[in-house]
């Protein structure tokens, strides 16, 4: 079993949720797609941390599931105002920002 | 060696410490009728005619201690302030009594509190009065300034006060456009001078690091002649510019828009005799630049030339005066280009041309007064009859300028021709031809004036004028009478100290050693001779002849010098400044605003890849992100 | 020994390629869904993958909080969020931004390809394993790191929660923007509106009133025998969509004809509430006077429930729905 493979993993999973992030609209399947990013990355940590014999990689892991969460808990409710003020979720509607 | 160096002043003691008092008062009473307002309306005016007297008699009371003293001790020097201390800079404001300020200190208060006197006659109806005598006392004060400073810096200070209140007064009468732009003309040509002035006052401070007289004088010697030449010309060009001296004199035709007490005081008798004061206290500058110093005497030639070319040919009284101030000066600035030998006739020449002159003013402002305020003198003619007074201190006025024996021009007026021809002998002559034209148009004018027929417009009674007005024209009469003789055999030797070279055997009676002197009496009766021929035996047509030789034509029209100024300069510097604006429009402007408009197309272009979508961004970081990985990648790979 | 290494390295490699492919296959679901709601399953299943990925990697612990802390909380709050915003968006998967799907997905690909590059061959060596650094005990020693080493990071974790869960109270509490309506102004506002577009002035139906049926679902029938629409909300009418008023009154209508055929029903009915069927009686008395003969008939026969309702639901004797009734 050689540990390249979940590397692989991980940077597939990481593809896809980029992927899905620059192709959907949708401000909470965006969210979904960047937590699947964290998890391809806690998948490298925690890999690595088997492959060097070292228990760090599991705590950095433990610490970005951590931040993850309180990064949810912020970013959802930023979705739910952003709901109420226009009845929309769709991140494209949100493009005040433009020349 | 001159004399000069010998001169140290002394410092102030006793009664000269109080020498302050003669430019506070005028300055005093200026600010009383100029900040007092209304509430002076009523004896403000005399007020002001009281402190030229007063300066007056506190200058003479000096006059009479200097005159005590040994020669070689004639010279007091009363510090007042330290006006800027900065590092090494030390300038102080200090009061500088010796011969030739006091002669000027004499001549300003003394024609000056006459033409006060006269102008509580003269402007006693206007409503403006206080304002008027304001401007009077500033004037004064201002010219006091200039005359006893003891210094440059100071003496510009008072070279810019006196220029403010000339054009203060020749605007006086600021409702007319005519009287505001002639003010302004005066003020800007006098800039032009100034710049001059100034210059030369900065190379003296450069030079010497002061600028206070003594020092100058004594540091002329050792400048280098380029320094001193250029210190030379640059008075030159200040004392052009205050003296009205071809080519700055076109101010001072314009100026006769003013009052005519003003004309009389200031652009005949004494702030436009500045630029003589300025050359002859410059004699040391002057010993050590011959270049510049035969400058001054071209410039006074052409000057004195050209005024009597102009006086020859207008109809307007004050406007022949003018031209016949021009060139008087000019003999003065003339004899100051002579040198050490010219200097006591230019002062000499002054203080007998500010009495004579002043006379002729006032009597000119006494005729306009009895007119309505005409100064077409083609509507004149038997004045004579109706206006004795006037008519006889005129006659005297005339009398002096063109020079008879006895009066006082003839003394120094022919002392001037004589030194020139003296010095060189082409000066001579033209100064000597400048005689012969004074007296043709001073005779035409008298002619045209007070004697031949009445040509009075209707409803013009002339009469006399009141007494208030005709007193100082007798006191200056009399000045125009005796002065020369008094002064002739005195003011060499009391401006000796100052640098001038006394003539000599002088006594009160004309010289009439030279043959020179026959030959300009002669010259001067054949003026007269032709000017009767011309203007006494026939009729003078009620408007000006348009079928006339072109000098008259040239004469009419200032020289065309006014013409040329407005083509020549004016007009370049509008060509110039259009040439910048087309530059600007089209080139700068057009560079900027291309630029803009590049930059505003590009990003027109640009915008639309800030669309304001957070995919749109996420995905261009990806692609950067990408390359990033492949061009590291590459590199390993290499 | 090496047998058990290879068993362990054997069932890992199992454990890798199921848990792998379910869980690529779960996050093409995440991004390729078009409603929320089965995004955010997917995602669990990729989760629970994880989960199990880390198990085989000897991370028992961080196995626990994948489960306990993603899949449990993470993935609940999205949930609540998406019932919140609207279970029912569902966005079209057609592209609105021009030329930007095919460089995505081509970027993607490209930086899949680099980072398996780069990834593929870092590790050279044999994985070492964690059995050495766990001798006193998996649990201890991750105790240790995280209680020693990285204490301050720890605590500075729990300020970041405390901030987020302070943060996200802020900004979900709404801001008013205008002074709270009292209740004339509402009152005046609902006649208002009644006077220009003919809205009803009075309280929305609530959903149950006169209702035959236990669940939210089930809109009000209006006295003259139709659904009153507004007593459901939107969403559960978007999602199981209105029943009709056959639907409702069917089961009354075969029991009415069960009545008239037998009273064998009735018997079968011992837990009917006494007090009820004169309520709804009297209410049907008022006000459906002028209804077909559907409606009275049913109010007659409603001490009937049907067999297919819930036969231990008794109608509460409520006053208020007398006096709302009669209004």
């Amino acid at each position: 079993m050689t540990p390249d493979l979940y590397l692989v993993l991980a940077a597939i999973l990481f593809t896809i949720g980029l992927v899905g992030f620059l192709i959907r609209r949708n401000a909470l399947i965006l969210f979904m797609s960047t937590e699947l990013m964290l998890n391809a990355a806690n998948l490298v940590l925690v890999s690595a941390s088997w492959v060097h014999g070292v228990l760090d990689g599991q705590v950095a892991a433990f610490f970005v599931m951590v931040v993850a969460a309180a990064e949810v808990v912020i970013g959802l409710s930023i979705i739910v105002t952003i709901f109420r003020a226009r009845r929309s979720t769709s991140v494209d509607n949100e493009s005040l920002l433009k020349g | 060696m001159t004399v000069l160096e010998t001169l140290v002043p002394v410092a102030a003691t006793g009664l000269f410490s109080y020498a302050w008092l003669l430019i506070a008062i005028p300055l005093a009473g200026a600010l009383i009728l100029l900040a007092g307002g209304k509430a002076t309306n009523a004896w403000g005016p005399y007020l002001a005619t009281l402190a030229p007297f007063a300066s007056f008699a506190l200058g003479l009371a000096y006059f009479v201690q200097l005159l005590g003293q040994p020669a070689s001790e004639r010279a007091v020097r009363d510090g007042v302030y330290e006006w800027i201390a900065a590092g090494h800079w030390h300038f102080e404001v200090a009061i500088l009594l010796d011969p030739l300020s006091v002669a000027f200190l004499l001549l300003v208060t003394g024609v000056g509190g006459l033409i006060h006197l006269y102008s509580l006659g003269y402007m006693a109806h206007d409503p403006n009065k206080r304002r008027f005598f304001g401007y009077l006392n500033l004037f004064i004060a201002a010219m006091l300034i200039l005359v006893l400073a003891d210094n440059y810096l100071v003496l510009f200070v008072g070279w810019e006060g006196v220029g403010l209140a000339s054009y203060l007064l020749i605007s006086f009468w600021q409702e007319r456009p005519s009287a505001a732009a002639a003010g302004k003309k005066a003020f800007i040509v006098n800039r032009v001078g100034d710049l001059g002035l100034l210059l030369a006052i900065f190379t003296m401070l450069a030079m010497f690091g002061s600028s206070q007289f003594s020092v100058v004088n004594a540091g002329a010697a050792q400048l280098s002649p380029a320094w001193v030449t250029f210190i030379g010309f640059m008075l030159l060009v200040g004392a052009c510019g205050k003296s009205a001296q071809v080519p700055l004199h076109t101010w001072l035709l314009d100026a006769m828009e003013g009052p005519t007490p003003v004309s009389a005081l200031i652009h005949a008798a004494t702030m436009v005799t500045a630029g003589v004061y300025l050359v002859v206290r410059s004699g040391a500058i002057y010993a050590e630049a011959p270049k510049a110093q035969l400058a001054v005497a071209i410039v006074g030639v052409v000057t004195l030339l050209a005024g009597a070319w102009i006086g020859c040919a207008k109809d307007d009284i004050k406007k022949v005066l003018a031209g016949s101030t021009m060139s008087q000066i000019g003999y003065m600035m003339l004899a100051a280009g002579i040198g050490p030998a010219g200097y006591a006739f230019a002062i000499f020449h002054l203080l007998t041309h500010g009495f004579f002159k002043a006379n002729m003013f006032l009597g000119a402002g006494s005729v306009m007064h009895a007119t309505n305020d005409d100064v077409n003198m083609r509507h004149y003619g038997g004045l004579a009859k109706a206006m004795r007074i006037t008519f006889v201190t005129f006659g005297i006025g005339y009398l002096a300028i063109i020079g008879i024996p006895f009066f006082s021009g003839a003394y120094s007026k022919d002392g001037i021709i004589e030194a020139a021809y003296e010095s060189q002998p082409a000066l001579g002559i033209l100064a000597l031809l400048g005689a012969g034209i004074t007296a043709f148009y001073m005779t035409r004018l008298i002619l045209m004036t007070f004697l031949g027929e009445k040509r009075w417009q209707s409803g013009v009674h002339p009469h006399e004028a009141p007494a208030l007005m005709w007193i100082p024209l007798v006191v200056l009469a009399l000045g125009s009478f005796c002065l020369g003789m008094i002064l002739n055999g005195w003011i060499g030797s009391w401006l000796e100290p100052i640098g001038a070279e006394a003539p000599e055997h002088a006594t009160w009676l004309p010289d009439f050693s030279h043959w020179i002197s026959w030959v300009v009496l002669v010259v001067v009766l054949i003026g007269v001779g032709i000017a009767y021929l011309l203007f006494g035996r026939k009729p003078v047509p009620a408007t000006p002849p348009a079928d006339v030789s072109p000098f008259t034509t040239i004469g009419r029209h200032d020289l065309y010098i006014d013409e040329a100024y407005v083509k020549g300069i004016a007009g370049g510097t509008y060509a110039l400044g259009n040439g910048v604006a087309f530059v600007d429009d089209h080139g700068v402007d057009a560079a900027v605003e291309g630029l803009g408009a590049v930059t505003l197309a590009t990003g027109s272009v640009v915008r639309r890849t800030q669309n304001g979508y957070v995919r749109s961004y996420g995905l261009t970081m990806l692609i950067g992100l990408v390359a990033a990985g492949v061009v590291l990648i590459l590199t390993q790979l290499v | 020994m090496t047998g058990l290494l290879l068993l362990v390295s054997t069932g890992q490699t199992v454990a890798f390629w199921i848990c792998a492919v379910l869980a690529v296959i779960a996050a093409v679901g995440v991004i390729a869904s078009s409603r929320p709601i089965y995004s955010a399953l997917c995602l669990a299943v990729v989760m629970v993958s994880l989960a199990a990925l880390y198990a085989s990697l000897q991370a028992e612990f961080l196995f626990a909080v994948q489960i306990i802390v993603y899949t449990g909380a993470v993935l609940m709050l999205f949930l609540f969020v998406i019932m919140m915003v609207g279970v029912t968006t569902h966005e079209t998967l057609v592209e609105t931004l021009r030329g930007h799907r095919v460089p995505a997905l081509v970027a993607g690909g490209c930086l899949v390809v680099l980072l398996a590059l780069a990834t593929g061959n870092v590790v050279t060596s044999d994985p070492a394993g964690l059995d050495t650094v766990q001798e006193e005990g998996y649990i201890q020693a991750l105790a240790q790191l995280i209680f020693q080493r990285y204490v301050i990071p720890f605590e500075a974790t729990a300020a970041l929660l405390i901030t987020a869960a302070v943060a996200a109270m802020v900004l979900a509490h709404p801001k008013r923007l205008a002074p709270k309506p009292d209740q004339t102004t509402r009152l005046r506002e609902r006649l208002a509106a009644y006077a220009a577009t003919g809205a009803h002035p009075g309280p929305a139906p609530a959903s149950g009133v006169t209702a035959r049926h236990n669940s939210m679902a089930t809109p009000a029938l209006l006295p003259d025998g139709t659904v009153a629409e507004a007593s459901v909300t939107p969403t559960l009418v978007s999602r199981v969509g209105l029943r009709t008023p056959e639907e409702l009154t069917g089961p009354m209508q075969s029991a009415v004809k069960a009545l008239e055929g037998g009273p064998s029903v009735i018997l079968s009915t011992p837990s009917a509430s006494p007090s009820a069927p004169s309520v709804i009686l009297s209410e049907a008395k008022d006000l459906s006077a002028d209804q077909d003969d559907s409606a009275p008939t049913t109010a007659v026969e409603t001490p009937e429930p049907e067999p297919d309702l819930d036969a231990g639901y008794t109608p509460p004797p409520d006053p208020d729905a007398e006096k709302g009734g009669a209004k």
